[in-house]
Formats: structure tokens, C-alpha cells, sequence
């Protein structure tokens, strides 16, 4: 059973990121939205424990990214989509975790 | 009325959240009583200065532009966290290019932005009167 799991919270200044990263299995995926897509950028610890966490599919919402002046500093094997494509990853899984 | 040392310490990122904005409506009303006005940006904060913000996907106003106004208003001390922006992978050119104009120097343009590192911006917090959080 794939879940798919949103973390909306900054990684520098909440354990929300962590704590999802933690109990994310195999084969899920982490979406990262609102003050979440700050985990999606290079150059950071952060970035490393993504590119560590194998198995997992991480993704960002491309608005929100846009809105915080991030594009041109993404992570690579991050998939950036839209709000229809957010759409379609919550039917695509079983069922859907937001880390609040 | 004399003069007082007002610091705002913005540590939020925008849009997230409403603090970064409140911040900047607040220094911006402050800035008409001729006070002596810093900015600090640390921890999260410092996302509120990147250069590129588009917001028009998620349906909110990019204030960010509103930075650049803050030299007119005498605003002119952004003390920056380098630490901050270090452990975020961030340098000075992923941040918007502000300045004020210095009228005692035939109003040459002058960058508003300091970058300090977490010894100095501690003294800059020491030195001041009056320090509202966001």
C-alpha cells in the first residue's frame, strides 16, 4: 500500500520533515508544499538525507516553489508538478498523510 | 521626541505564514516617525530577501518587490545572518540587490544589506532600544 505523505513546514524550523523522512517506506512518496518546499533545495543537510532516502519518491509543487524564488536552486530526482498533478498523485495512492 | 534604536527580527519564511508580511506593513508604518530602524533576518527569515519571488500560481501578493521601496522611507540597515543563509545553501546573489541613496554623498547608491555572522548580529541586537519579533 503506497502513501502519500505532505509536509508543509519548513525542515530548518520544524521536526515535521524528520519525522515524515522517518516513517516514509519503500515505495511511497513525500510531497513537499507551502514552507515544506524549502527541503527541496541544494546545498543543505537537508538535501543530503533526500538524496540518501532510497525508494522513496520525493516531489515539489511547483507554485510554491515559484512563489519563494527557488526554481533555479531545486534538487535534482525531485519531481516538480501542479496542482492538477496534485491531483492526480492523491488518486494514484492509497491514501494520503499530511504532516501538520 | 528623541530618537530610538527600533530593531524588527524578521525568522519566518513568506507566504507560509502571515509573519513576514506583517513585519513589512509594520517597519513601513514605523518608518514615518523618523525613528532609527534595522531589520534583522535570521533562521528562516533570511527566505523573505530571495530575488525571483512569482506568486502568481498560488493566488497571493508577492510583496517582495516591497523591500526595495524600504531605502525611500530611510530604511536602511538589513543586518543578514550568514550563518542563516549558509545552513540553507544560500549566498548574498540568490538575495534581491537593495540600496539606499545617500543624499549627503550626491545620492549615490548604497547597499542596504549587511551580512553579519551570529557574533555580530548578537552585538546589533545588544545595541537596541526597542525589539519587535515576527
Amino acid at each position: 500500500m503506497a502513501l502519500l505523505h505532505t509536509v508543509n513546514k519548513s525542515p530548518f524550523e520544524s521536526n515535521t520533515f524528520n519525522t515524515c523522512l522517518g516513517l516514509a517506506k519503500q515505495g511511497s512518496t513525500i510531497l513537499l508544499i507551502e514552507d515544506g518546499v524549502y527541503a527541496a533545495t541544494t546545498g543543505h543537510s537537508v538535501a543530503e538525507k533526500i538524496k540518501n532516502a532510497s525508494g522513496i519518491t520525493f516531489a515539489v509543487l511547483g507554485p510554491d516553489l515559484q512563489a519563494r524564488g527557488l526554481e533555479s536552486k531545486l534538487a535534482d530526482d525531485i519531481k516538480v508538478i501542479d496542482y492538477d498533478g496534485f491531483v492526480n498523485m492523491v488518486v494514484e495512492h492509497d491514501s494520503v498523510q499530511s504532516w501538520l | 521626541m528623541s530618537v530610538k534604536k527600533f530593531m524588527y527580527i524578521n525568522r519566518k519564511p513568506p507566504y507560509g505564514t502571515v509573519y513576514a508580511l506583517e513585519a513589512l506593513e509594520v517597519v513601513l508604518i514605523g518608518a514615518a516617525f523618523d525613528q532609527d530602524v534595522s531589520l534583522a533576518f535570521i533562521g528562516d527569515g533570511v527566505y523573505e530577501l530571495t530575488k525571483g519571488q512569482n506568486t502568481d500560481a498560488i493566488g497571493q501578493k508577492n510583496f517582495s518587490p516591497t523591500y526595495t521601496a524600504l531605502g525611500d522611507y530611510d530604511v536602511k540597515k538589513l543586518y543578514v545572518e550568514k550563518e542563516s543563509l549558509e545552513e540553507r545553501g544560500l549566498t548574498l546573489d540568490d538575495l534581491q540587490h537593495l540600496v539606499w541613496e545617500d543624499e549627503d554623498d550626491d545620492w549615490a547608491e548604497k547597499d542596504s544589506i549587511h551580512l553579519v555572522s551570529r557574533a555580530e548580529m548578537a552585538d546589533v541586537l545588544d545595541d537596541q532600544d526597542i525589539i519587535l519579533s515576527f
